[in-house]
């Protein structure tokens, strides 16, 4: 049966109708024509599309969009700020050529800043350990982590968090 | 000075803007008006006669608009997938080539083959109805090994193939090679596996077929790595439908590694179900479709055998190779265990005599092509392991071993007794830069630490040398390609001085749009913002072959120079009819034209001003316009070469390998831009260990279901798996054949680093007697050993 359901997405309020089994992922990419956020498997294992629900990273293939209902949802078009100044997170990764084919990277990003968001100080390892969920098939994660390191340096520095940016949500 | 974004900069990515913002526009993220959605029913069966397939019940289903099969798209004549290179039996007779339909007719061949398209309004309502396709199965054994579809009264996969062997095929001269056996002191022996992989890049396939019945043009978009050889195959093998009403975009694309050379059957279905219905068609493979679908790599089984005289010089190589091609011939298949793997047999090292032969068979398997390196991973990895294997029979370290073998740097150009001729390389120069890089000279005092620890150390080496720059046409079309492998470029200065660059190469994750503009900013002396890379559209672009073997900047970069090399002819008489001076008095340096001995000088910018602006321009010698088009095709292969050093650490309790240490040294000739040029070793090596070490295809033999069908169960090398790199490049030996002097840089990680990696892992267990593992490696089948003690059950295995 169809059902409405609404939420906050980047920072504006929509409200869309869909079937009850529709993901998170689908409802963001076909009703609201966000399509950063990429479907990179279906068996929630590559990341590829890891958004922000209420601040937390979560894969949107494993949710459905009836159970984000009134929540805050942050894409991969959200996280610069309104004037397209870039994320830092979103800075370093283009500073360090921590992406080539770009598929994986909205993913990899919104995983890469809740990760420096619950980590002050992040580790080699513990990068590497952090983005365990999200696979990269191009960079060899090399450039990756050197981009998250800077990422997350820059983040604490006070470049930091910003609200997200308003998104034409249509 | 130095232009900042020129040649040798690393200049930061021009498309990571889009891509970091959610920008990028890939296929899936394309919708066309009043689009339907097409989900494909796919054999559950390796091997199936197709009794039947009712879809009256699906038909009925909400939202559902049609149900294609097999006999409607033969009832519009639509043909066979077409196979781009022709190999022949050793007898000179051609390959069995048996037709590979877009939707399977009377058999499905393996777990996977499309046997129905439903199209329906909604994705959701086309998967729901693809459940209530009826299609009646009468099971038929099947064959899932090369070496089982070889036996006596294995199934048969096609009637045209005999015995499952498409073709029997070799290289060499095997007389000089037995005669060098014979008079041989040491012979080394192995018996080694190239395991199956699936490519994975990260965006799944993706097709939208796209019909205006107004003016007859089909357009579909898709994923691919060579947007004009689908429309070449598509339109004149498959559907019959002439070029200009044909358009081909391969937008962003989500990485290919090889997947997306290919052309699929579900192009053409969306293609000609578009057409059919008057309406856009999209397919979207999921992740799960991707492993049974895209085609596979490498599945290589070899014996080889190394022939030296008392010091360890080598003297001959005989190897033979049993290649799994799937159920059906993919569109270059057959020159990947052919051409582009016992060609590369002599790798590095002045072997004299080389003996190979390669039989390639069909199974119930998905189609098996080109992945990342395709053919020359299989051969380096034979090689290096082949090597190590001679340093164990005559007691010579590896590392000097190589060095007594290696092809010296006088010797180039040097013809190989397999058909190459390397134009440069300094193998020795690679080996005395890497070894340094791992303290290799310090490795006992390390191995010492890890057995106070506990643990068992290992290090190991690889060279590499691979036939890149994809390919001299006559030389391919000699080895039995039917395409030429040329690529275009189109350089269009506007006038206001800013250029457009349309080239038929394409970029899918290597950064083209910067690094062509580079070279372009460089030329002209122009900044990198004023030059814009198009790509992808064969409605746009020169006619062009596309993007694999590492051959964009070693040939589409050459078709770019040359056609600049046009603009600047041009340019330069334009600069002479204004500053009315002899043509041949006009210097050119950095986009200034200036009259020689004067300060009269004008920039490409004012020149591509007044090409535009020919208000005195003498017409009958000088026309309008600054716009030139190229096709280059090139002399020879280019040659990258490098070394590889892995040093491995294994846990006895667990069989886990960690790579603790791993420094590649390449030659890619010039390096246009740095950042991305190890960027894309890194992301190479990756792919090598994760074969050495993680990835591993695996059917099940008896029903041929694929057991590997999902990130749950196909291991992907993850961050936590592998460990940042020590990448050097030098550029002493540019490539002598080409105007930019570069060899390409695409596969040369993955060709170099399984050897590396496997012959540290070898290494590490030698105290167990082990003298090979096959991949990949993993804590299982480590494990297995240590636990035992002895590698008597390993070999047995």
């Amino acid at each position: 049966m169809p059902t409405t359901v609404t939420m906050t997405v980047n920072g504006k309020t929509v409200s869309r109708e869909v079937e009850e089994r529709t993901l998170l992922v689908n409802f963001l990419r076909d009703k609201i024509g966000l399509t950063g956020t990429h479907v990179g498997c279906d068996t929630s294992q590559c990341g590829a599309c890891v958004v922000h629900l209420d601040g937390n990273a979560i894969k949107s293939c494993s949710i459905l969009a009836v159970q984000a209902e009134g929540a805050s949802v942050t894409t991969i078009e959200g996280l610069a700020a309104a004037d397209g100044t870039l994320h830092p997170m979103q800075a370093a990764f283009k500073e360090h050529h921590g992406l080539q084919c770009g598929y994986c990277t909205p993913g990899m990003v919104m995983s890469a800043v809740d990760l420096a968001k619950r980590n002050p100080s992040l580790t080699e390892q513990q990068v590497r350990q952090g983005l365990e969920g999200n696979i990269c098939r191009c960079t060899g994660y090399h450039n990756i982590v050197k981009a998250v390191l800077a990422g997350a340096d820059a983040m604490q520095a006070g470049a930091g968090e910003r609200q997200p940016a308003e998104m034409a949500a249509d | 000075m130095a232009n900042p974004s020129g040649i040798g900069a690393s200049v930061r990515r021009v498309e990571d803007a889009r891509f970091l913002t959610g920008r990028g526009n890939y296929v899936d993220d394309i919708n066309r008006p009043n689009q339907t959605h097409c989900i494909l029913v796919r054999s559950p069966h390796a091997h199936a006669r197709i009794l039947g397939v009712d879809a009256s019940e699906a038909l009925q289903a909400p939202g559902v608009i049609a149900v294609f099969t097999g006999a409607d798209m033969g009832a519009d004549k639509v043909g066979s997938l077409p196979c781009g290179w022709q190999v022949h039996f050793k007898d000179g007779t051609p390959m069995k080539e048996p037709p590979h339909f877009p939707i399977a007719c009377d058999r499905a061949r393996y777990v996977g083959d499309i046997v129905a398209a439903v199209i329906a309004e909604t994705r959701d309502q086309a998967r729901d109805a693809a459940e209530l396709v009826m299609v009646d199965y009468e099971e038929l054994p099947a064959v899932a090994s090369s070496l089982k579809a070889l036996e006596p009264n294995a199934p048969i996969v096609h009637d045209e193939a005999p015995g499952n062997v498409c073709f029997d095929w070799h290289i060499g001269d095997a007389a000089v090679v037995d005669a060098a056996f014979a008079g041989a002191a040491h012979v080394a022996k192995l018996d080694l596996i190239n395991n199956r992989l699936v490519p994975n890049p990260m965006e799944p396939r993706a097709a939208v077929g796209d019909y205006d019945a107004s003016s007859g043009e089909h357009t579909l978009y898709t994923t691919s790595q060579n947007p004009h050889v689908i429309r070449l195959l598509m339109g004149a093998f498959v559907l019959g439908i002439p070029e200009h009403k044909l358009r081909v975009v391969a937008p962003d694309v989500g990485g290919g590694f090889g997947s997306k050379i290919f052309h699929y059957g579900e192009e053409a279905i969306v293609t000609w179900a578009a057409r059919k219905l008057g309406r856009p068609v999209k397919w979207t493979s999921d992740r799960s479709e991707a492993f049974l679908s895209d085609a596979h790599g490498r599945d290589h089984v070899s014996h080889a055998e190394m022939a030296m005289d008392k010091d360890g010089n080598f003297l001959a190589l005989r190897v033979s190779t049993i290649a799994n091609m799937g159920s059906y011939l993919s569109t270059f298949a057959p020159s990947i265990p052919t051409y582009l793997y016992a060609t590369l047999l002599a790798g590095q090292y002045k072997t004299p005599a080389i003996y190979a032969e390669v039989k390639a068979v069909f199974t119930n398997t998905a189609p098996v092509d080109a992945y990342r390196g395709a053919g020359r991973p299989e051969a380096c990895y034979l090689i290096e392991r082949m090597v190590d294997v001679a340093a164990g029979v005559t007691g010579i370290d590896r590392a000097e071993l190589r060095r007594r073998n290696f092809i010296p740097v006088e010797a180039m150009p040097y013809l190989t007794p397999v058909a190459l001729q390397y134009d440069s390389g300094d193998f020795a120069k690679n080996l005395d830069i890497a070894l340094p890089m791992v303290d290799y000279a310090g490795f006992a005092a390390r191995k010492a630490d890890s057995a106070r620890r506990g643990k068992l150390r290992g290090i190991g080496l690889s060279t590499y040398i691979e036939a890149c720059g994809i390919a001299p046409s006559n030389i391919a079309g000699a080895l039995g390609a039917r395409a030429g492998l040329y690529e275009s470029a189109e350089v269009r200065f506007h006038p206001t001085g800013s250029v457009t660059v349309f080239t038929g190469s394409h970029s899918h994750g290597q950064g083209h749009e910067t690094t062509f503009a580079q070279i372009v900013a460089d030329r002209f002396g122009i900044p990198i913002e004023n030059v814009e890379i198009v790509h992808g559209d064969t409605s746009k672009i020169p006619f062009g072959m596309g993007t694999y073997g590492s051959r964009s900047l070693a040939v589409g970069g050459s078709a770019l120079v040359k056609a600049m090399d046009k603009v600047e002819r041009k340019a330069k008489k334009i600069a002479a009819h204004m500053l009315e001076a002899a043509e041949t008095d006009i210097e050119v340096k950095d986009g200034r034209f200036t009259v020689a001995g004067t300060d009269k000088s004008l920039g490409i910018g004012d020149i591509a001003l007044q090409a535009y602006i020919p208000h005195n321009f003498p017409l009958d010698e000088l026309e309008p316009g600054l716009d030139e088009q190229a096709f280059y095709d090139p002399k020879n292969f280019t040659y990258p070469n490098g070394c590889h050093v892995c040093e491995v650490e294994i846990d006895r309790d667990t069989g886990v390998v960690e790579i603790v240490n791993f420094a590649a040294v390449d030659d890619f000739g010039h390096v246009i831009n740095p950042m991305i040029v190890e960027g894309q070793v890194h992301g190479g090596l990756v792919q090598g260990i994760g074969q050495a070490l993680y990835e591993n295809c695996v059917y099940d033999e008896d029903s041929g279901q694929l057991i590997t069908g999902s990130y749950m169960d196909y291991c992907m090398p993850r961050a936590d798996n592998v460990p940042s790199f020590t990448v050097k490049y030098h550029e002493d030996q540019p490539c002598t054949h080409n105007p930019l002097g570069v060899k390409g840089c695409g596969e040369a990680g993955t060709i170099g680093a399984s050897a590396a990696v496997i012959n540290a892992v070898v290494d590490a267990l030698s105290e167990y007697g082990v003298t090979h593992i096959d991949m990949p490696a993993t804590p299982e089948k480590v494990w297995q050993i240590l636990r035992q003690g002895s590698p008597a059950a390993m070999a047995a295995e």
